[in-house]
C-alpha cells in the first residue's frame, strides 16, 4: 500500500510512482473510488478512523505522520484541545447554517442563499490550520469559510440580513463575504472566478519574498470550489500557472458530486478529478471529504508544502451536501437512499465519535459547547435583527476608492463633495 | 381592416389587464391568460418540432427541467440529443452552439442568467455576431442566446446586471426584450427563425406574470416583426419608452398621471437593435416630449441612444430636455432596501413625465 513508499508522495513531477501510487488507490477500492448514485460504492462507508487507514480513501500519507505516530503514546491524530476546537468549529458551522435557513424562510433573508450542511469537514479541517495572514478564496457556499476564517457570527448574520453592520456593510449579501481583516477574499457568484483570483493572492505571496525581500512571508492561499468547477477552463488555466511558478496554494475541490440537478457523472469525462494534478505537474490527491480528521492530516501536508515553496496541491475532498444546492432548490433529483448513506457519515457525528471513544473529552463537555454555540448563534441572529439597515447616502458610497471617479458635475467642482451627491438614487 | 382595428383594441386592453378580463371577452374570442413562462415554453416546443434542427442547450434545462422552468417537458418530448444538459462552461458550450450553427443547425443556446454569458461574450461576439461579415456572407450563424436579464430580488451586484445596452451595441447581433406573453411568444418564434444571432433577453420577474393572449398568439405560425416597437397605450402629452420589466411600470406610471390629467404614451420596445426609430420619432413628433425608462446603469445605455436619435432626428420638436430614467450607477446592492433606491420605481417615472411637463420644478442634476 502507500505505507511501502519511501519517497514522499509530493514529488511535483509526473513520476511513475505517482502512476503506480493511483493504481494502489484503484486496486485498493473495488470498482471505482466513488460513483455518487450508483450503487457500487466507495469501500469506507462509515467513519473510519481505524490508524492504520487500510481503507484507502486518504491517498497521501506523509512521513510525518508516520513519526507522530510512532512517537505519541496514545497514537491519536489530534489532542485535546484541537478536538474541541475542531468540533467547535464544525458545530458553529452548521447551528449557522440551520440558522440561515429558518431566518430565509421567515423572510429576514433573501436572495440566494447556499448552504453547507454536511460539507462542514472540509473548511474546518483545512481552515483551522491557517494563520490570520494566510488567504482563503471561497464560491457563493462562503458562509462557513467566513465562520472558520475567523470572521465573527454577528458579521456574517448581519450580512445576510442586509443591514450596515454587515461584513460587506449589506452590499455583498451572500455570496459576496469579504475581510480584510481575517484575508478572506471572497464569495464570488460565478464558478471558477475565484480560482484565478486564490493563485493570484498565491503569487503576491511569492512575489513579497523573492521580489520584495520579505523574506518571512510564507502565506498561503487556499482556493476552495466544487466539482462543476473543475470543468471549467480558468480552472484549468490556473492548475497550469501554479505548477509553473511554484505558486504557495491548495486547489480544495469539494466535490459534492452535485451541480444544482446536474450530477458530476453526467457532466465529466473523467470523474476523477484529483488525477488533474498530475497532468500538471503537481500532487493530486483525494480525501474522505466527511472525515475531519483525514481532510486535517492531508491539509497539513498540502499546507506545509506549499509554505516550503515547493508549489501547489489538487486535495479533492468527496464530500455532501445534505440540503439543496440553495435555498430555492427544491432538491428532487437526488436519490433519497443517497442522502441517507452520506447522513449516516455526518462528520460533526463522526468527530464526537472519535472525541469521546479516545477519551479526549466528555460528552458533557461536548453538550456545553453545543449549548455555548446556540446562544452565539442567536446573539448574531439577534444583533443582525437590531442593527440598522443601511441609510440612504450609502447606495453610492464605496464604488470608487476615490470617488472623484464620479467625475465633475455640471457646476465645475467634483460631484462628490456636493453635499447634496448622496441623495441621488435610481436617476443618478 | 379587422387586424387594425384588433390590434388597437388589444393595446387599449393591455392598459386595463387585470380588472377588465370580462371586458376582453367581448373582443376577442377566447381571451386565455398565460404566464410568460408558459409562452416562452410552448414557442421552444413548437418551433422544436417544426424543425428538427432546433436544439436546445444549456445548465440544468433537461433534467432539472430548467433552472426557472422555462424548457420544462422538453427533455421528456425531444430526448436528450436535443436538450443537453451542459457542464458549467459557458465559454465551451456557447462555442459548440456557435461551431453548430456554421454548420447548419440551430442552436437555442441558454445562460442561466445572462450575467454569465460574460464568460462566454467573446464567443457571442466575436465568433457569432462577426462571422456573417467576416466571410462576406459565406457563413451565417442562425443561434439563438436566451436568458434571464438585468435585476431579480435580492440576488446581488454579479447576479443583476442588464446587458442590453451592451449587447445592442455590437453590429452583426439582433437584440430582443419581450416584456408580456405575446410578446415572448412572437419574438421567440421570430429569433429562431431568423438566420442571424440573436440575444434574448428575458426577465425573470416576469416569468410568473399572467398575460392574456388571443387565439392568434397561440398559433404555432405567430410571430412577431424584428425591428418593430409597439404602442402599449396611445397618449399626446409624453411618450415613455421602456422595454421589459420597465413596461409594466411605465403602464402603473401612465395611470397615476392619468389621474393628474398627463396622457402618456407607453412604447415597448420590443426590439433594442435594431431600434425601432421611426416609431419613436413619431411618437415624440406627436407628443413632444420623451422619457426614457431602463433597469440598467445610465451611462452608455439604451435611454442614451434613444435620446440621441431623437434630438438627431426630431429636435425641433422637442419641447423639453430628453429624460432619462436608468438604474443607479452603482453595482447592485444586496440590502433590500439599497436595492430598492437602485432600480427605478414607478414614482421616478411619474416624477420624470411630471418635470417634462413643467408640472413641477425642475430639480438639480442629481435628484
Amino acid at each position: 500500500m502507500a505505507f511501502s513508499a519511501p519517497t514522499a508522495n509530493f514529488t511535483p513531477l509526473n513520476t511513475p510512482f505517482l502512476r503506480s501510487h493511483d493504481n494502489t488507490l484503484v486496486s485498493s477500492l473495488s470498482p471505482s473510488p466513488f460513483f455518487g448514485s450508483t450503487a457500487k460504492l466507495r469501500l469506507s462507508s462509515s467513519p473510519n478512523f481505524n490508524l492504520h487507514r487500510r481503507s484507502g480513501s486518504v491517498v497521501a500519507v506523509s512521513e510525518a505522520v508516520k513519526e507522530k505516530k510512532f512517537k505519541s503514546t496514545r497514537n491519536l491524530l489530534i489532542t485535546k484541545e484541537e478536538g474541541l476546537e475542531l468540533y467547535e468549529d464544525m458545530v458553529l458551522g452548521r447551528a449557522f447554517e440551520d440558522m440561515c435557513a429558518q431566518m430565509y424562510y421567515r423572510g429576514k433573508m433573501f436572495g440566494f442563499v447556499h448552504l453547507y450542511n454536511g460539507q462542514e469537514a472540509v473548511s474546518t479541517g483545512f481552515i483551522k490550520l491557517l494563520k490570520l495572514q494566510d488567504s482563503v478564496v471561497s464560491t457563493y457556499r462562503d458562509h462557513v469559510h467566513a465562520l472558520s476564517k475567523g470572521v465573527p457570527a454577528r458579521a456574517v448574520m448581519s450580512e445576510l440580513f442586509g443591514k450596515t453592520t454587515g461584513c460587506c456593510r449589506g452590499q455583498g449579501g451572500s455570496m459576496h463575504m469579504f475581510s480584510r481583516e481575517h484575508n478572506l477574499l471572497g464569495g464570488f457568484a460565478f464558478i471558477g472566478e475565484g480560482i484565478p483570483v486564490a493563485t493570484g493572492a498565491a503569487f503576491t505571496s511569492k512575489y513579497k519574498r523573492e521580489v520584495l525581500k520579505e523574506a518571512d512571508c510564507d502565506h498561503v492561499t487556499l482556493a476552495f470550489f466544487g466539482d462543476g468547477t473543475c470543468n471549467n477552463g480558468q480552472f484549468f488555466e490556473c492548475l497550469n500557472m501554479a505548477a509553473l511558478w511554484k505558486l504557495p496554494i491548495v486547489f480544495v475541490v469539494e466535490n459534492n458530486l452535485w451541480a444544482i440537478g446536474m450530477s458530476h457523472l453526467r457532466s465529466t469525462s473523467d470523474p476523477q478529478i484529483y488525477k488533474k494534478g498530475p497532468a500538471f505537474g503537481m500532487p493530486g490527491v483525494h480525501v474522505d471529504g466527511m472525515d475531519v480528521l483525514k481532510v486535517r492530516e492531508v491539509a497539513k501536508d498540502a499546507i506545509a508544502r506549499a509554505r516550503r515553496g515547493e508549489g501547489p496541491t489538487l486535495v479533492e475532498c468527496e464530500t455532501y451536501r445534505f440540503r439543496g444546492h440553495s435555498l430555492a432548490d427544491p432538491d428532487e433529483l437526488r436519490d433519497p437512499d443517497e442522502k441517507a448513506r452520506y447522513a449516516m457519515r455526518d462528520p460533526i457525528a463522526a468527530l464526537k465519535k472519535y472525541i469521546i471513544e479516545n477519551n479526549l473529552a466528555s460528552e458533557a463537555e461536548l453538550k456545553a459547547i453545543d449549548k455555548k454555540i446556540d446562544e452565539v448563534v442567536e446573539d448574531a441572529v439577534e444583533f443582525a435583527d437590531e442593527s440598522p439597515v443601511p441609510p440612504r447616502s450609502q447606495l453610492l458610497e464605496n464604488v470608487f476608492a476615490d470617488p472623484k471617479g464620479f467625475g465633475i458635475g455640471p457646476d465645475g467642482r467634483y460631484r462628490c463633495e456636493d453635499p447634496k451627491f448622496t441623495q441621488g438614487t435610481a436617476h443618478v | 381592416m379587422l387586424a387594425i382595428s384588433r390590434q388597437r383594441i388589444l393595446g387599449q386592453c393591455f392598459q386595463k389587464i387585470r380588472p377588465a378580463v370580462s371586458e376582453l371577452r367581448s373582443y376577442s374570442s377566447a381571451a386565455k391568460q398565460i404566464t410568460v413562462r408558459e409562452a416562452l415554453n410552448s414557442s421552444l416546443d413548437e418551433e422544436m418540432s417544426a424543425d428538427p434542427k432546433v436544439f436546445l442547450m444549456g445548465e440544468e434545462v433537461g433534467e432539472y427541467q430548467g433552472a426557472y422552468k422555462i424548457t420544462k417537458g422538453l427533455l421528456e418530448k425531444y430526448g436528450p440529443e436535443r436538450v443537453l444538459d451542459t457542464p458549467i462552461t459557458e465559454a465551451g458550450f456557447t462555442g459548440i452552439g456557435v461551431g453548430a450553427a456554421y454548420y447548419g443547425l440551430k442552436p437555442v443556446v441558454e445562460f442561466m442568467t445572462f450575467n454569465f454569458s460574460m464568460q462566454a461574450i467573446d464567443h457571442i461576439i466575436n465568433s457569432a455576431a462577426k462571422s456573417n461579415y467576416m466571410s462576406a456572407g459565406q457563413i451565417s450563424v442562425p443561434i439563438v442566446f436566451r436568458g434571464p436579464n438585468g435585476a431579480a430580488a435580492g440576488v446581488g451586484a454579479q447576479h443583476s446586471q442588464c446587458y442590453a445596452a451592451w449587447y445592442a451595441s455590437c453590429p452583426g447581433l439582433k437584440v430582443l426584450s419581450p416584456y408580456n406573453s405575446e410578446d415572448a411568444r412572437g419574438l421567440l418564434k421570430a429569433a429562431i427563425r431568423d438566420p442571424d444571432p440573436v440575444v434574448f433577453l428575458e426577465n425573470e420577474l416576469l416569468y410568473g406574470e399572467s398575460f392574456p393572449v388571443s387565439d392568434e398568439v397561440l398559433d404555432s405560425s405567430f410571430s412577431l416583426p424584428i425591428g418593430k416597437a409597439k404602442i402599449e397605450r396611445e397618449g399626446n402629452d409624453v411618450t415613455i419608452t421602456a422595454f421589459s420589466k420597465m413596461v409594466g411600470y411605465a403602464l402603473k406610471a401612465a395611470e397615476i398621471l392619468e389621474k393628474d390629467g398627463i396622457n402618456a404614451e407607453v412604447i415597448n420596445l420590443r426590439s433594442i437593435r435594431p431600434l425601432d426609430r421611426s416609431t419613436i420619432n413619431a411618437s415624440v413628433r406627436k407628443t413632444n416630449r420623451l422619457i426614457t425608462v431602463e433597469e440598467g446603469f445610465p451611462q452608455h445605455g439604451v435611454g442614451a441612444e434613444i435620446c440621441s436619435s431623437v434630438v438627431e432626428e426630431s429636435f425641433a420638436y422637442l419641447d423639453a430636455p430628453v429624460e432619462r430614467i436608468a438604474g443607479a450607477d452603482v453595482p447592485m446592492p444586496y440590502a433590500a432596501n439599497l436595492e430598492r433606491m437602485a432600480v427605478p420605481q414607478v414614482e421616478d417615472i411619474v416624477r420624470a413625465a411630471k418635470r417634462a411637463c413643467y408640472r413641477s420644478v425642475p430639480l438639480a442634476a442629481t435628484a
